[in-house]
């Protein structure tokens, strides 16, 4: 229970809050490399993290045209054996989950939003947040220098299982792995320094009136999703360092006894099965710190773009913190088919359906929030639709997936696919579109253009539908995936065939569109219509800065008092049907709805 | 400066006792935990974090040590010295116990007198307490020299199962780190105090901000989990 005079000081009154946090010390660059490149403005900090997330993201998306063209056109091109394609398959993942997806949300919107929405002049530490860029940076480019050495990068699939990751006959197996594990191990080291930052900034350094229940969804989300990603990062560069001694040294901590080419390798007595253990405890919070930023920054475009309260706030707020609790307890659903008790299998199938519960939660609170709402059909709110429509789609196949025995037969073919992509995948993507063309006014001062921006939502998430949406059904027949090349095999009808083609067609089509984004992005930052002050109409704090785009600092002479929550639109009696967080209730007097 | 214009004092509320304290701090606006400075709190959730990574190092541990088919060498024989004629078990570990148990009890002191704002004798215990946990490194060094003289490799060694030379080597490995990046930043931290820093507010080299004494204890915080690590790892390792 909260004491009522709490529930005075802050929720009621007009009277403003003692001061807690004492004003930041701000670091004042004064040479172009301090203020662009070493910068400790979180807001320039995030931009660095999103531009370089993005550009490795474009790698990872012209290796997935490369796969298509192999799969929906075999023997055609030559370019591409089967070792290229197991490389390809694997970066391809890799990069999307972790290197584009982890940094853009956590390290880009978390950078830029969080000070801005909470209230404050920057990170806590932002001296400690720019070393995090540059520690991603360095990974990005051992990534990168992979694809450059001898053997290429690791083929191992985007898990890395051992024994197969570390021996002969996997491509890059020598250098490729190695660095792909340092990667990864560096990788963790810098999200670590910028996530401490994104969780003591929200805990610590809100604003005057900003309770943690006044805070607008997408802090929650990525707030989360970072108490996540510190928890079961651990388990990630463990695993690492484990699998590089194994590789350097010849350690045999995942290696059991082998024969390889008809010679008994030197390893033995090693767990394979702990590396899987070790991975997915990592694996499966990682996918919920992809997809919770997702839900709170949908349920923001929701709410804004409809002109609509977001319904049942505190139930979205638990249900964020449930699936991010859950997720630690349900990573061996990726392991059915390694072989586990019964019983174990048993517990893990309950704790994963379980999940389903907070999420559905969630789906039916964004419906209802655009139920008999204002709804403004822009392009973030389209985006946000489409995440919907593709995000209960995919989550509903993981419903499949999620039980033993429908796992087993599905395991390793398309279906799986198919549902990881579009569960993963294209809904968070197109999460990152809706708040790319929500935040751009706030980034640059300017929109960015409208037709273009229509001619990338319907190709993109059309196109999507029409990429997975068959590999549900080549899932069903049986097409197992990350196979080079099948049409020799019986088993596999001619009908994939055509389906393949498809596909591929589609998939080339939506990365036509992405390019058209691109350019968008390019030209409307220079070019594009000016915006103006909180174009959108949006109640929370980082539209209310005196400046757009925000300048360093964030919020000019005073830090904004809070008085509301970020969902103030359409309040009955009210002049204008939004009432920013930072108006004091003396100044909407006609306003009647309840303070919240 | 135009963004620290805020003349306001910093207030700390009023403290509630209980479990109603714990909501009405979480319930309440700016800080979820009320008169914690940021520095502090931040050390403390990384420390949950390291805590992570160190159970996951012993777990996997425990996990290589029941997969190997070969039998787990005898840790009172190959941790033993030699001391005359006399094979004493876990002579040399019981010795780096102590000191670096007795490192967190100067660095406790070192926080003391830090907040009584002491300045020689905080930057006096500060410098013993990075003295014993660089004599703690040593004697490590000592331990894996012995070690790697008899044989003892991270592949291979004589005494039994070759997960033991891993483990041994990157558990060890990893916490020794540990350590030594703490006694980096303990002698950093003694000259800063003997110079006087948070006295006069003497910006720091590379961040540019001002410190404090609170700057010693979240060390503390780090030095004490450290020790704490060390007693699990003496446990799993040398007793078991």
């Amino acid at each position: 229970m909260v004491p009522d005079n709490l529930d005075e000081a802050v929720n009621k009154s007009n009277s403003v809050p003692d001061l807690e946090v004492k004003p930041q010390d701000l670091y004042h660059a004064n040479s172009f490399i301090t203020r662009w490149i070493f910068c400790q403005d979180a807001k320039v900090i995030g931009i660095q993290y999103s531009l370089t997330a993005i550009a490795i993201g474009l790698v990872a998306m012209v290796l997935s045209w490369m796969m298509r063209l192999q799969l929906g056109f075999p023997e055609t091109f030559s370019f591409l054996g089967p070792a290229e394609y197991y490389q390809f398959v694997t970066m391809h993942g890799m990069i999307m989950v972790i290197y584009l997806l982890t940094a853009l949300f956590l390290g880009g919107f978390g950078n830029f939003l969080i000070p801005l929405m909470v209230g404050a002049r920057d990170m806590v530490f932002p001296y400690v947040n720019m070393i995090s860029f540059w520690i991603y940076f360095l990974a990005v480019l051992i990534l990168v220098a992979s694809f450059f050495v001898p053997g290429g990068p690791t083929g191992a699939g985007w898990t890395l299982y051992p024994p197969q990751a570390i021996t002969q006959g996997t491509p890059g197996s020598g250098w490729g792995i190695v660095l792909m594990l340092i990667s990864l191990s560096v990788f963790v080291v810098g999200f670590t320094m910028g996530g401490l930052n994104y969780v003591i900034t929200i805990l610590q350094a809100r604003t005057r009136g900003m309770t943690l229940m006044r805070m607008p969804l997408t802090v929650w989300g990525i707030f989360t999703a970072t108490v996540l990603a510190l928890f079961a990062f651990p388990a990630l560069i463990v695993s690492c360092i484990m699998m590089t001694l194994d590789s350097l040294l010849g350690t045999s901590f995942f290696m059991p006894t082998m024969v390889e080419l008809g010679e008994k390798l030197e390893y033995g007595g090693g767990s394979p099965i702990l590396f899987q253990h070790l991975f997915w405890f990592f694996g499966h919070p990682e996918v919920y710190i992809v997809a919770l930023p997702a839900f709170g920054i949908v349920s923001d475009l929701i709410s804004v773009h409809a002109r609509k309260n977001i319904f049942g706030y505190r139930m979205m707020v638990w249900a964020i913190v449930f699936i991010g609790a859950l997720s630690f307890i349900v990573w061996a659903h990726h392991m059915y088919v390694s072989g586990m008790n019964p019983w174990f299998g048993f517990f893990f199938a309950t704790t994963t359906l379980i999940i389903a519960v907070p999420t559905a939660i969630k789906v039916y609170n964004w419906v209802l929030t655009l139920w008999r709402g204002n709804i403004r059909l822009t392009l973030p709110m389209l985006f946000a639709l489409a995440f919907i429509v593709t995000f209960v789609n995919g989550g509903i196949t993981g419903l499949f997936l999620g039980n033993v025995i429908v796992d087993v037969p599905l395991s390793d073919t398309y279906f799986v696919v198919a549902h990881f992509h579009m569960v993963m995948g294209i809904a968070p993507v197109l999460v990152v579109f809706g708040a790319i063309y929500h935040w751009f006014p706030l980034i640059t001062g300017r929109y960015l253009h409208e037709g273009m921006g229509q001619f990338h939502f319907w190709v993109s998430f059309l196109g999507s539908y029409a990429i997975y949406f068959p590999m549900h059904y080549l899932g069903f027949i049986g097409v197992p995936r990350r196979y080079y090349e099948m049409y020799n095999s019986e088993f596999i009808p001619t009908s994939a065939e055509g389906l393949n083609q498809f596909i591929t067609i589609a998939a080339l089509t939506v990365g036509f569109a992405q390019i058209v984004f691109l350019y968008n992005i390019i030209v409307s930052s220079k070019f594009g219509k000016l915006a103006g002050k909180n174009p959108w109409q949006a109640c929370s704090l980082e539209w209310q800065t005196p400046d757009v785009p925000p300048g360093h600092g964030n919020f000019g002479k005073e830090l904004p008092v809070v008085y509301r929550w970020a969902y103030d639109f359409s309040v009955p009696g009210a002049k204008e049907d939004f009432i920013p967080q930072n108006v004091a209730p003396n100044e909407v007097p006609e306003a009647k709805a309840e303070q919240t | 400066m135009e963004e620290s214009s805020s003349t306001e004092p910093i207030t700390i509320p009023p403290h509630i006792k209980g479990n109603k304290g714990v909501a009405a701090d979480w319930s309440s606006d700016q800080k979820a935990f009320k008169g914690v400075p940021w520095g502090k709190a931040m050390m403390w959730i990384f420390l949950v974090s390291d805590t992570f990574v160190f159970s996951i190092f012993l777990i996997s541990y425990m996990t290589v040590r029941k997969s190997t088919k070969v039998e787990w060498p005898n840790a009172s024989e190959v941790f033993a010295l030699h001391v005359g004629h006399v094979s004493v078990p876990l002579l040399l570990i019981a010795i780096m116990t102590f000191i670096l148990i007795t490192s967190s009890g100067t660095m406790a002191m070192a926080v003391k007198y830090g907040y009584e704002k002491k300045r020689i004798p905080c930057a006096i215990l500060i410098l013993i307490t990075a003295i014993f946990g660089a004599s703690f490194v040593g004697m490590q060094a000592f331990e894996w020299t012995k070690l790697i003289q008899e044989g003892v490799r991270p592949w291979d060694n004589p005494f039994g199962a070759p997960q033991f030379g891993a483990v041994f080597f990157m558990v060890t490995g990893f916490h020794g780190t540990h350590v030594t990046i703490g006694v980096i930043f303990l002698f950093i931290m003694a000259r800063k105090v003997w110079r006087g820093d948070f006295d006069t507010g003497r910006r720091g080299f590379f961040t540019s901000q001002k410190s404090d004494y609170e700057a010693i204890e979240i060390m503390g915080l780090y030095w004490h989990f450290v020790d704490l690590v060390w007693v699990f790892i003496f446990a799993f390792f040398y007793l078991w």
